[in-house]
C-alpha cells in the first residue's frame, strides 16, 4: 500500500524536475523516467497491458523521437529560451492556483472507494483484446487511418523542399 | 498476482485523483514557463499521461474495461500528435534557427 505513495512521490519530483531542468536533454531523460513511474502504476493498478504498451509505445518509441529531435536541431543549455524571472513566477502562481481549484472541487465529490469486485483481472490482454475487438472495432480501424494520415502529414512536413528551377 | 490486487484496494480513488491532477498541474504550469517549444510538447505528453492514469484507475475501481481501451486510444493519438509536433517544429527550426515559441508570434496577424 505504501508503495503507492513512495512511487507517486517520486512520479511528482520528476515530472517537477522535467519542466524545471535547463538542458532540454536533461529534461527528456527526467520525462522518461517520470513515465516510468507511471508504469509502475498501471502495474499497481494490475493493467498489464497498459503497462506494456505505456513501456514500450511512450518511453520506447515517443521519448525516443523526442531526443532524436534535439540531438537532430543540436540544442543544449546555452541556446535554451528562458522566459523572465517575472512571467516564471506568475506561471508558477497560476499552476497553483490550477491545483487550488482542484482540491476546492475534489472536497465536495465523495467517490465511492471500493473496487467492483471479481472483476481483478479485467486489464490483461486477453480481457481487453475481447472488448477492444467486439464494442470498440471501428474506432480502432479509424485510428489506424489517423496514424497513416499522421504518417504521411509528417514524412511531407519534414522533407526538404525541392527548389523547381 | 492477488497480492498486487489486494494492494490497490488500500488506497482510496480520492488519492489517485488527486495524484493525477498535481501532475496535470505541473504540465500546465511547464506549458506557462517554458519558451522552447519542445517542452512544451513534453508538458503535453505529461498531461496526456496524468489523464490516462486516471481513465486507468477508475476502470479498476469500476471493473469496466472500456476505460483502458480509451487510454489505449489516447496513446494512439499521442503518437500521431508528437510526429506530426515534431515535424512542424523541424521545419519552423529550418526556417527561423530557433525552437523560441516567440518566433512563432507572427502567426497572431
Amino acid at each position: 500500500m505504501s508503495i503507492f505513495y513512495f512511487v507517486a512521490f517520486l512520479a511528482i519530483f520528476f515530472a517537477l524536475m522535467t519542466i524545471f531542468t535547463k538542458n532540454p536533454v536533461h529534461s527528456v531523460l527526467y520525462l522518461v523516467i517520470t513515465f516510468f513511474t507511471l508504469t509502475i502504476h498501471y502495474i499497481l493498478l494490475n493493467a498489464q497491458f497498459l503497462a506494456v504498451v505505456n513501456f514500450i509505445v511512450y518511453m520506447g518509441a515517443i521519448m525516443v523521437l523526442f531526443l532524436f529531435v534535439l540531438m537532430l536541431l543540436n540544442l543544449n543549455e546555452d541556446t535554451e529560451p528562458m522566459k523572465s524571472n517575472l512571467v516564471k513566477i506568475i506561471g508558477a502562481i497560476a499552476g497553483m492556483c490550477l491545483i487550488a481549484t482542484f482540491l476546492g472541487a475534489f472536497r465536495v465529490i465523495q467517490p465511492t472507494n471500493e473496487l467492483v469486485a471479481g472483476n481483478a483481472d479485467i486489464g490483461l490482454v486477453k480481457n481487453l483484446g475481447k472488448v477492444l475487438f467486439n464494442e470498440f472495432l471501428l474506432p480502432f480501424e479509424i485510428s489506424s487511418i489517423l496514424l497513416l494520415t499522421a504518417m504521411v502529414g509528417a514524412v511531407l512536413l519534414a522533407k526538404k523542399e525541392v527548389r523547381k528551377a | 498476482m492477488e497480492n498486487i490486487v489486494s494492494n490497490i484496494q488500500g488506497i482510496p480513488l480520492n488519492h489517485y485523483i488527486i495524484f493525477c491532477s498535481l501532475i496535470f498541474a505541473i504540465g500546465v504550469t511547464g506549458v506557462l514557463i517554458r519558451r522552447n517549444v519542445i517542452i512544451i510538447m513534453m508538458s503535453i505528453e505529461l498531461m496526456l499521461n496524468a489523464v490516462n492514469l486516471l481513465l486507468a484507475a477508475f476502470s479498476a475501481y469500476r471493473g469496466d474495461a472500456s476505460g483502458q481501451v480509451f487510454v489505449f486510444f489516447i496513446m494512439a493519438l499521442a503518437a500521431a500528435e508528437v510526429a506530426v509536433g515534431l515535424a512542424i517544429i523541424i521545419m519552423v527550426y529550418r526556417n527561423t534557427k530557433s525552437v523560441d515559441i516567440e518566433s512563432l508570434s507572427k502567426l497572431r496577424w
